[in-house]
């Protein structure tokens, strides 16, 4: 019993309508790292709510060390050592790296706070991981995986002994995945046990030990991470064999329907679109990879009218078009999914109606008449076609999980019948059942005729699911790659040649011709 | 019907309170032979009409994620400029009405401007604008209210059409116009988005500076036709007029359900919070309750109205 750090037993919550959780076990060692896989409304979140002491189980039992512990707020959570990494990192952020550190218990002088003591504390803790960070520095100055690093820091500063990472890689990029996974492997010798949620299956064989499967709330079972297929943990998440992960046709050589030349940003300073050339042929899906920051999703910001100022030229069926405004793009069969879709996408508090015919007001509002019969007839048919699962065409689209926002998001963009399909990370944050629905009405899209632009900094997606994938580095095109001879390794390189593009043009194969 | 059937359900809160309040000044012995007369009814209306006239614009700037904290002051310097253009300056009527609904509308087409194509926000341009419009009623008038009695200049305030009071009439007008364009067409509904997400409405390809420059300036328009309605009513211009109108207006709003963090609210919601304010103020008036403590008690009511209203959203929410 006792070899076990943290032991939860049989944890049961639930609210109004919805069992979140059902009689859920969960064992942590000391020293090791455990993933928690599951879907979204999987119940982990729940799971590791009731661990942190923000919702109170209705039935079960927590024990660390062997012993029963109760824990009833997050007072109690933190003096039982445990620490949570949310995953909306919650810093403030015109603070110091120092002053968030010490956040509430700053340390106090003959005049207050004693900030010298406070930044000489929070650099040493800083410098035991070798992170470089300045704890003088502003939050806001720092990147979000160096946020994320001070968050690691703030958390064991504690002296916590179970920490739990709520998908920490979502939004950086890979050679900082590398990094903190260094980090957590670090900690973890020092006898920390860490929870790890992710999304990324490939994270698993990297940095976890076990893996327990959560599926409706209910607890699917604890495997050993290096002797079990993923096939078979997808299976556990899902409930079902997905046999087709992936589904993609892939189409060569059709003709060309959209060229964009040379497009800029014309931007004196932090320049992120540097004289990109790039074309997409009718029926396939294009594949921007690149490192976070290597200015993909602004390039496509710029061929959609987002930014003004840029320049370049964009060519339609070989007719050139002038693009200044997203009404142009929108008009010239452009459609933009944004990456972010909290931020620069969904309207929160509207209703799944609301947010699906925005861009198509016209077909129903005119002359001080709305015809609510067509905008419901129009949500509906996206519905249908994305297979979206909402109660109503009425309820808040913030009340749906990530994967129905998301197929909502793409659902308002297809209402404008586009030609050019532009998808920016279609599947961040959106669990592995819809993200195999999303592929699969990608590549129906595509044999329909429409040709989709699929920006993604999953290596997987871009390789399984692209007809060609365009690598961009420092706002350039450093390679094109076609789908047979497409592999990690290859992107990877091109990736990261930093600023060589426009010498050593890299050219393979067909269509992809570098500036 | 089933519109009506949901009008009532999403405003259940506000509408059992206005009910509350018209069965308890009914009942209450001082006000039983007086509140439900037709003289006080119209009494009642005409009292609301101007923060009605106000709150219709307020409403879309709150929905659109702002404040406009200047209608108060405009309603100051559009009475004066209206009046000062006809008792001084010897125009027609009607220019002087003209003159005072124009300048409401500059204001709030400059406030627009401003707020549409910098970063500064509403709260600040308006407050500024306040200040400013405030300034020009006083050094305009030289402090002294100006008097204008004519028959032509009191008809928009005092006057009647067919036995119902001009304001009234003004006030429905101003309210049907309202709910048209918020709610059937395109840009009403642009105005939600560019509430609920800025961002994500620059995506949308919606003109997001367009609908704040629209939205501020419908609310100057407002203002100025509240400021004339009123200056009507008193037969001057006077620079203290409007003072805190732009509370009340905000009150109304918020008490109408509308969210103060933009991208969600109704009209339907702010008529209610201007009768209950409305009803409030005159029932508080025939009870004979001392006017000091009349702002104690709409403080409170506003406070337990919103209240309830959070409370059921809390409860919908789960």
């Amino acid at each position: 019993m006792s070899n076990y750090l943290l032991e939860m037993k049989n944890i049961s919550k639930s609210f109004p309508g919805v069992k979140a959780l059902q009689g859920v076990n969960f064992q942590l060692k000391s020293g090791e790292i455990h993933a928690l896989l599951g879907e979204n409304g999987a119940g982990k979140s729940t799971l590791i709510k009731v661990l942190g002491g923000i919702y109170i189980a209705e039935e079960g039992e927590i024990f660390i060390d062997g012993k029963p512990v109760a824990i009833n707020n997050v007072n109690a959570a933190r003096d039982n050592g445990i620490s949570i990494i949310h995953q909306e990192l919650v810093q403030v952020p015109h603070m110091t790296v120092a002053e968030n550190i010490f956040l509430g218990r700053e340390p106090m002088g003959k005049f207050g706070v004693d900030t010298r003591r406070m930044v000489k504390e929070a650099q040493s803790m800083l410098d035991r991981f070798d992170l470089g960070i300045d704890a003088a520095a502003e939050v806001y100055d720092l990147s979000i995986a160096q946020q994320q690093m001070v968050e690691i820091v703030k958390a064991i500063s504690f002296n916590c002994r179970i920490l739990v990472m709520d998908e920490p890689t979502s939004s950086i990029s890979d050679r900082e995945v590398e990094q903190l996974f260094e980090i957590m492997r670090n900690l973890v010798k020092q006898g920390v046990g860490i929870i790890y949620i992710s999304h990324k299956m490939s994270e698993l064989n990297e940095v976890c030990d076990r893996v327990t499967v959560l599926r409706d709330g209910t607890y699917v079972g604890t495997r050993e991470v290096a002797t079990t297929p993923r096939d078979e943990l997808i299976a556990m998440m899902v409930g079902r064999e997905l046999s087709n992960y992936y589904t993609r046709d892939h189409v060569k050589d059709t003709e060309v329907v959209f060229k964009c030349e040379h497009i800029d940003d014309a931007k004196k300073h932090h320049k992120r679109v540097n004289d990109v050339t790039f074309e997409v042929r009718k029926g396939e899906i294009v594949g921007f990879a690149g490192l976070v920051g290597a200015g993909r999703s602004e390039t496509m910001q710029c061929v959609f009218g987002l930014t003004p100022g840029s320049k370049g030229t964009v060519t339609i069926d070989g007719r050139p078009v002038n693009i200044k405004t997203p009404v142009d793009a929108m008009k010239y069969g452009i459609s933009l999914v944004p990456e972010n879709r909290k931020v620069e996408g969904l309207y929160h508090v509207q209703s799944v109606a609301f947010n699906s015919t925005i861009e198509v007001l016209h077909e129903f509002i005119n002359n001080l008449v709305v015809n609510t019969r067509r905008e419901h007839e129009i949500t509906q048919e996206f519905i249908d076609k994305m297979n979206t699962k909402t109660p109503s065409h009425e309820q808040a689209v913030t009340n749906l999980s990530g994967g129905n926002q998301q197929k909502v998001m793409i659902g308002r963009w297809l209402a404008t019948k586009p030609k050019l399909l532009i998808l920016d990370e279609p599947t961040r944050g959106v669990d592995v059942g819809a993200k195999a629905e999303i592929y699969e009405i990608m590549n129906e899209l595509t044999k329909q005729g429409m040709s989709i632009i699929m920006i993604s900094s999953e290596l997987p997606e871009i390789i399984n699911m692209a007809d060609r994938v365009y690598v961009m580095c420092d706002g350039r095109i450093t390679g094109c790659i076609d789908y047979e001879d497409v592999s990690q390794e290859a992107i990877m390189h091109l990736a990261t040649v930093e600023g060589q593009a426009q010498d050593n043009t890299v050219t393979q194969k067909s269509g992809g011709k570098t500036a | 019907m089933t519109k009506v059937k949901r009008y009532f359900k999403d405003n259940l809160g506000i509408i059992a309170a206005l009910a509350f309040m018209i069965l308890f000044l009914y009942v209450f012995p001082r006000t039983h032979t007086t509140f439900l007369t037709k003289t006080n009814i119209f009494n009642v209306l005409r009292q609301s009409s101007t923060n009605l006239m106000l709150a219709c614009g307020m409403t879309m700037v709150i929905i659109l994620g702002g404040i406009d904290l200047s209608v108060g002051s405009i309603i100051a310097m559009s009475g004066v400029l209206g009046a000062a253009a006809v008792v001084w300056h010897g125009m027609p009527e009607i220019v002087g009405i003209l003159i005072a609904i124009m300048s409401g509308v500059i204001f709030g087409l400059l406030n627009g401007l401003v707020i549409a194509k910098t970063q500064i926000p509403p709260f600040i341009v308006t407050l500024a604008s306040m200040n400013i419009a405030k300034g020009i009623a006083y050094v305009y008038s030289g402090g002294k209210p100006i008097r204008c009695m004519t028959d032509a200049w009191k008809f928009l305030g005092a006057g009647y059409v067919a036995g119902i009071p001009t304001p009234v009439i003004t006030m429905t007008i101003v309210f049907i116009v309202s709910v048209l364009f918020l709610n059937r067409t395109r840009i009403g509904r642009h105005i939600y988005a560019v509430g609920g997400n800025d961002t994500a409405a620059k995506f949308s390809g919606i003109s997001t500076s367009k609908v704040k420059f629209v939205v501020f300036s419908f609310s100057g328009l407002m203002a100025g036709l509240a400021g004339i309605t009123i200056a009507s009513r008193l037969y001057s211009g006077t620079c203290t007029s409007g003072d805190g109108a732009e509370m009340d207006a905000i009150a109304a709003v918020v008490v109408g359900g509308t969210s103060m963090s933009g991208g969600s609210g109704k009209l339907g919601g702010t008529l209610i919070g201007v009768l209950i304010i409305g009803i409030l103020n005159n029932g508080l008036n025939l009870m004979g309750v001392n006017s000091d403590w009349q702002y104690i008690i709409k403080g409170a009511v506003i406070l337990l109205a919103v209240y309830t209203d959070f409370l059921r959203s809390r409860k919908k929410a789960g």
